[in-house]
């Protein structure tokens, strides 16, 4: 077995720390965030604020759910935007072909990639921590090829052409813009209550111990091989949400959801967010998403600015904001 | 699917010259691509996954150096040598400071200067599709056998990278340098108790494996476009080849690289969608059945 995740101090809340509220404190942060989130078009009515928060709305929920094998189960996954773009494939052209309701596609996008992350994690994650990471990236290499070579299906490198349609249900229209900024805020905060109900859950402690030390937790009797699928395909499932909110606001799918690159992008905000922290992810989305569009808007040159700043973070800081913040807090609480 | 244009293909003579051919040159690179990053993993125990990038790098300076010369062997030699200076520069100030890190630190190094070297490349050569075209040396008339048709530069390229298998293996085994690299990548520990520099044969190592990657996309860069994004694709096909071989073996990078390479060239006349989902499909099965790869060691999997 290969030694768990190195841990940089900081780390463990610990049963204690983190039950202590029990739910209500995740409920009381749920629905602040709610209120904040409300507050916002109130406050600006710009499009722009709003776009941003779909946007953060999507990658915080697939950021946050690759933290959940990285971070918590020590597995470092790079193909985790096979997902992603599963996800929003999927849920397209559910909506464009089968005509279902948006309730339906979601769910059969989740479950297709459940499906899909029960068959690709029963092949990863027995696996050492580096052909892991390479395996899962080779497996959404296959995503994305598939994703370009079948045409009829997929419309090829064009992607999902011809808009999605958004045909109202239960009285929720989400073609109205506004609409839709409440129905992304509504099910990002709500997968990120439940991806940290999960987390800390018995499920969830006992993922951290696989982590820390599987050859212990095996030894108590615990399925580690189990422990680690069912944390892949939770991830997976999760992504595929993330990869829905997208494809409800760019009203498509292109193949870049699955690309490479976007695993790599979710690494980076699992990074720089820090990932011991819950909320990591969602800040490390937020700030990767506000980078990307200063430097699109100035310089062509996208790849050497966002290369350097992840040499900056992963050589010099060598751990992420919140994980910063943290630990000067503590510091601070001791003097 | 065609199947019956691969029975067609497989019962005539010319078609398997020329398909087999085909299938070599491709192994030929892979193996070139594939050894040096199993090489590195083997002594050094990480996987470079800018290991296409470099490849990629080799492509685009032996053009260069081509026009500017006028001779493909000087190109290729300057295309190895300056990969190669460039990977000791990155094991040197940055991949050196994340062998202890875990993973997740060294994913994102690489990723970095994937991006990176994407953009360079698109700065100094442009983003769209460039091709170097044949070096005059090589526009001789093609060799015909057994109705076959294959180009004389094919035979150069499969000469030379055999040349090079050759080398390695003799370096490896056969030599002093060979028993120490095998000796570091055996106990690293033990291997500097005895006196030996191991930070100087892990420089070593990557430095090599930069030579090979570089001479792989100099011999490439005749018979391939190149554009940006060309590394990646090469770096998914020499991770392929180094689990079904083995990784960490040279040997098994060898017999993965050919296998593969024969796999794509007559797979694009029977199943020419299919030909990407074989290969995953043959390295599922591998590390369902035999997780240590081919010819490779016990002791792969957790």
């Amino acid at each position: 077995m290969s030694k768990a995740v190195s841990d940089t101090p900081g780390q463990r809340p610990g049963p204690a720390a983190a039950g202590g509220a029990g739910l209500g404190r995740e409920l009381t942060c749920a629905l602040i965030g709610l209120a904040i989130l409300a507050a916002i078009p109130l406050l600006s009515p710009s499009r722009l604020v709003m776009d941003f928060v779909i946007r953060l709305a999507a990658f915080g929920v697939f950021a946050t759910s690759l933290n959940i094998l990285i971070g918590y189960g020590g597995m470092v996954s790079f193909g985790h935007s096979m997902f992603f773009g599963a996800g929003a494939y999927v849920f397209g052209l559910l909506m464009q072909k089968a005509g279902t309701s948006i309730p339906v596609a979601i769910l059969g996008a989740v479950v297709f990639c459940a499906a899909m992350a029960l068959v690709v994690g029963a092949i990863c994650v027995r696996l050492k921590e580096i052909y892991f990471a390479f395996l899962t990236l080779a497996f959404q290499m296959l995503t994305y090829s598939v994703i370009l070579s079948w045409m009829s299906m997929t419309g090829g490198d064009q992607g999902l052409m011809g808009g999605i349609p958004r045909p109202v249900f239960l009285g929720i229209d989400l073609a109205r813009v506004e609409v839709l900024y409440w129905f992304a805020c509504a099910m990002g905060i709500g997968c990120l209550l439940l991806m940290r109900m999960i987390l800390q859950s018995p499920f969830g402690y006992t993922l951290r111990m696989v982590r820390d030390n599987a050859d212990r937790a095996r030894f108590l009797g615990i399925d580690v091989w189990r422990v680690k699928l069912q944390a892949f395909i939770l991830a997976g499932a999760f992504a595929s949400i993330g990869g829905v909110i997208m494809a409800l606001f760019v009203s498509g799918a292109y193949p870049e959801f699955s690309y490479w690159t976007m695993s790599g992008e979710a690494v980076f905000m699992i990074m720089m967010g820090g990932l011991h922290v819950f909320i990591g992810p969602l800040v490390g989305a937020g700030l990767l998403l506000m980078f990307n569009d200063v430097v699109t808007r100035t310089t062509e040159l996208h790849g050497i600015a966002l290369g350097i700043i992840v040499l900056i973070f992963a050589l010099g800081f060598k751990r992420g904001i919140t994980d910063f913040v943290v630990q000067r807090w503590r510091q601070l609480r001791k003097a | 699917m065609n199947p019956n244009e691969l029975i067609e293909c497989v019962t005539s003579l010319s078609c398997i010259v020329t398909q087999t051919s085909t299938g070599l040159i491709i192994g030929a690179l892979l193996f070139l691509v594939a050894t040096g990053l199993t090489l590195i993993f083997g002594v050094l125990g990480v996987v470079n996954f800018a290991h296409g990038s470099l490849y990629m790098l080799g492509a685009y300076t032996a053009m260069s150096a081509y026009h500017t010369t006028g001779s493909f062997l000087l190109a290729a030699l300057f295309a190895g040598l300056a990969v190669g200076l460039f990977s000791l520069v990155f094991e040197r100030f940055f991949m050196r400071r994340v062998y202890d890190a875990d993973v997740l630190m060294q994913l994102l190094v690489c990723y970095a200067f994937i991006l990176i070297l994407d953009d360079v490349v698109k700065l100094i050569w442009g983003a769209e599709f460039r091709s170097m075209g044949m070096p005059e040396a090589f526009q001789a008339p093609p060799l015909f056998i057994g109705g076959g048709i294959i180009p004389v530069f094919y035979m150069y390229l499969i000469a030379a990278s055999a040349v090079i298998a050759f080398g390695l293996w003799f370096l490896l085994t056969r030599t002093r340098v060979g028993k120490i690299v095998r000796a570091a990548a055996h106990n690293p520990t033990m291997t500097s108790a005895l006196g030996l520099n191991t930070r100087m044969i892990y420089a070593g190592v990557f430095a090599c494996g930069g030579v090979l990657a570089g001479l792989a996309g100099a011999l490439a860069a005749p018979v391939r476009s190149m554009s940006p994004g060309m590394g990646f694709s090469i770096l998914i096909e020499s991770f392929i080849v180094t689990v079904i071989g083995g990784m960490g073996s040279v040997s098994g990078a060898l017999v993965g690289a050919l296998l593969i390479g024969l796999v794509r060239s007559f797979g694009s006349i029977g199943f020419p969608l299919f030909v990407e989902g074989m290969m995953f499909i043959a390295m599922a099965l591998i590390l369902i059945l035999k997780p240590s790869g081919l010819l490779g060691g016990p002791e792969q999997r957790t």
